[in-house]
């Protein structure tokens, strides 16, 4: 779905990304992993055009991302984004910001109510919810709406930034599996940043390891155990440190 | 919002709408400026102008000589009071006009003409107690020589001025030691109690006859001339001949003893200087005029109608300049500075002087004073609106950028509601700054509460500053209770709640 050909980034005096070449491929769910500052954020705004790269270039379905803004807004439009904290407009209600797009779009009211409705089944949101504000919502309930607003127009693709970041280790837990289930049953394109390996494992079909602007290796996590293709890797898939083992009772 | 909006202009419109009436005869148009005196003498213009079936208004108590010049010459004015040694040392003071007929082609130039001398001169002069006087034996200025232990209190403008005491003293060779400058009306009180004996002032004023004092003969012609005129346009002649010639009977009518006891009636005794100059003319021209008086109600209300006209027009342009401006100055933050810089030396520039500065441009009235309390709002409704942009989280800014959604729909949609809180605060700041700086709007012609201010700090007067004072103070507590009912009802409810 994405081909990056030679794509580097910089940010005044910090290289973000260095040139790299990169697929992902269609139908499955690929990780961007790494450490913070890695550059998997910057990457994964270059594939919807928030960040426009210095060299190289991001190709999408075969076709080079446009310059011009009303042909960039149509492809924003086939692919969703959401992000840590779920970016929610804080003067819309939940309802509201899931439907604003297809409000701007002129959808007629009957279709935007149906889509409504088989997203809040799709994400397992509760109705009565949908009239509060975000404000009103648990931290579980945003990332919920977010996913909502980014799948409204059905799109081809979907990019998560670090979705289940700020969720206590329960409700993550809960919205891990649910995302799981979610992906399996859309069957969509999905890049998702992450810097849990455990989720990258759990959520993905292949993860892409980066480090300091770089991959370091893509394939799946067997790929990377078993074949990893220097120190960093080894290191990095051990420092997902296990419960102890032998604990008592 | 918008209805709102309509709503505003339509109340503002039927306040703007309270012109005169339209009459028979040519229109008049008298200006005076912010001293009794003036005023007195704009009436008696008005009246006697009035009483030939000229349709004659008077802007009262405009704000200095620049003022009345500029919209005399820009033909706002037809005719106000005026001195010549003001036309000689202020108005022509680089052209060295020696005597009235140099002045008078001066003028002609202008397309002015002056009346002659209305027969009184008020200058500077120095005045002792009456009795000390008799009892020195001091009539004119040159019998101080022989009083060189005399206690001379003066005022401190007329101790620094170029052609106050120390030109007086080298013209007469004075030679009082104990001369000490102070403020003018403690000179008057000194006088009573004794402990001065010699003091300026000129030779109108009111006090003259309160404090019973004598004006000392300049037997050596030292001051300038200040004899009252009447300036007025040349096309008066043709547009109004009836009422010019009436006018004109008011040359030679009065005296300085005259003058002063006017001043008197209306300074000291607070007779209203319509009814004053009525009087007079009842008297000494045996002209009867009509005195119309307002009463209070009608009188708060109109000027109620004067200030809103001000504020909301002002308003109402600064709202709809400011908040494009702030939404660019947002966009690029190196025109915002500059923006941002502009409007804030705007709000740096004294209130009387950019008044000043407008009245070339847009003449005296209410046009300078809704163009300066514009420029005046501007900068926090401008300040507002970029700081209120410019604090929406990254995360909704580029949340709204990703979902596809069009510059324009993000910044009515998503940008703009977000900042709404801080706009209107901002808009709230500007009202209430500009009702108290309205007030101003009266030194320049456009009324409002600032004209019964005027009234009451020349009479000294606190009932009359409180009738201007106090609903315009209310005034500022309504429009800012206003705007935080518009906070409510325009601001979403979902920026009003606690995360």
């Amino acid at each position: 779905m994405f081909t990056l050909e030679g794509v580097s980034k910089r940010f005044g005096g910090l290289q973000a990304l260095h040139p790299l070449t990169l697929t992902l491929p269609t139908g499955a769910t690929t990780v961007l992993i790494g450490p913070s500052g890695c550059g998997k954020s910057t990457l994964l705004r270059l594939l919807n055009g928030l960040a426009r790269p210095d060299t190289g270039r991001v190709l999408f379905d075969g076709h080079p991302l446009p310059e011009a803004p009303d042909a960039l807004l149509a492809v924003r439009q086939r692919v969703g984004y959401a992000l840590q904290g779920g970016g929610l407009f804080p003067h819309l209600t939940g309802a509201q910001n899931v439907t604003l797009m297809a409000r701007h779009l002129r959808w007629p009211q009957a279709r935007i109510r149906e889509r409504l409705g088989v997203l809040t089944d799709l994400t397992r949101f509760p109705a009565e919810a949908l009239e509060r504000y975000p404000g009103q919502l648990s931290g579980g309930q945003r990332q919920r709406v977010a996913l909502m607003r980014a799948l409204m127009l059905d799109p081809d693709v979907l990019l998560l930034d670090e979705p289940l970041g700020a969720l206590d280790p329960l409700v993550r837990h809960d919205l891990q599996a649910d995302l799981r289930g979610i992906f399996e049953r859309l069957g969509k394109t999905v890049v998702l940043v992450t810097h849990d390996l455990a989720e990258a494992a759990y959520l993905g079909h292949g993860i892409v390891l980066m480090r300091e602007g770089q991959v370091v290796q893509q394939g799946t996590l067997d790929d990377l155990e078993a074949h990893p293709a220097d120190a960093f890797v080894t290191r990095f898939i051990q420092a997902q440190r296990p419960l102890p083992v032998g604990r008592a009772g | 919002m918008t209805r709102l909006g309509a709503l505003v202009l339509l109340v503002l419109l039927g306040a703007g709408a309270c012109e005169r009436p339209p009459g028979e005869g040519p229109a008049v148009r008298v200006g005076s400026k912010k001293f009794t005196e003036s005023v007195i003498l704009g009436e008696m213009v008005t009246q006697v102008a009035k009483a030939t079936g000229a349709q004659a208004t008077h802007r009262r108590e405009l704000g200095g000589t620049t003022v009345l010049w500029e919209a005399l010459r820009r033909g706002e004015l037809d005719v106000y009071p005026e001195y010549t040694g003001t036309l000689r040392q202020e108005l022509f003071a680089g052209r060295a006009l020696k005597d009235d007929a140099a002045l008078r082609e001066a003028l002609a130039q202008e397309g002015l003409r002056m009346s002659a001398s209305l027969g009184f001169n008020d200058t500077y002069a120095l005045g002792m107690k009456e009795a000390e006087a008799e009892r020195l034996g001091i009539r004119r200025i040159s019998d101080l020589k022989q009083h060189p232990e005399l206690r001379v209190g003066f005022s401190n403008e007329f101790m620094e001025r170029g052609d106050g005491w120390p030109a007086l003293r080298d013209a007469y060779g004075l030679p009082q030691r104990d001369v000490r400058g102070l403020d003018h009306d403690l000179a008057y009180r000194g006088l009573e109690s004794g402990a001065l004996q010699l003091t300026d002032l000129y030779s109108t004023d009111a006090e003259i006859a309160a404090y019973g004092l004598r004006v000392l003969e300049d037997d050596r012609r030292h001051f300038p001339a200040y004899d009252a005129v009447l300036l007025y346009r040349a096309d008066l002649e043709e547009r109004a001949p009836l009422a010019l010639r009436a006018v004109r009977k008011l040359e030679g009518s009065l005296t300085e003893a005259r003058m002063v006891q006017l001043n008197a009636r209306a300074r000291l005794e607070r007779v209203p200087e319509a009814q004053v100059a009525s009087d007079f003319l009842k008297a000494s021209l045996g002209l009867s005029t009509e005195v119309r008086t307002q009463g209070a109600v009608s009188r708060v209300w109109q000027r109620t109608r004067e200030h809103l006209f001000l504020v909301g027009v002002s308003l109402l342009a600064a709202i709809a300049l400011a908040i494009p401006l702030g939404v660019l100055a947002a966009r690029r933050p190196r025109l915002g500075q500059a923006v941002l810089g502009l409007s804030s030396i705007i709000q740096t520039v004294p209130s009387l002087a950019l008044l000043v500065v407008m009245i070339p441009l847009l003449g005296i009235g209410s046009k300078p004073a809704i163009a300066a309390l514009f420029l005046y709002s501007l900068l926090p409704i401008v300040r507002n609106t970029a700081a209120g942009l410019g604090g929406i989280p990254w995360e909704v800014r580029e949340s709204a950028e990703a979902l596809g959604l069009p510059a324009r729909a993000r910044l009515w949609r998503i940008e703009l509601p977000m900042a709404a809180p801080s706009i209107l605060a901002g808009i709230q700041t500007a009202a209430v700054i500009n009702v108290g700086t309205a007030t101003l709007g009266a030194l320049v012609g456009a009324g409002g509460y600032g004209q019964p201010i005027l009234t009451g700090i020349r009479l000294d007067d606190v009932g009359l500053i409180l009738e201007g004072a106090v609903p315009s103070a209310v005034l500022a507590l309504l429009v800012s209770g206003l705007f935080e009912a518009v906070a409510r009802a325009v601001v979403p409810r979902g920026l009003r709640l606690r995360e």
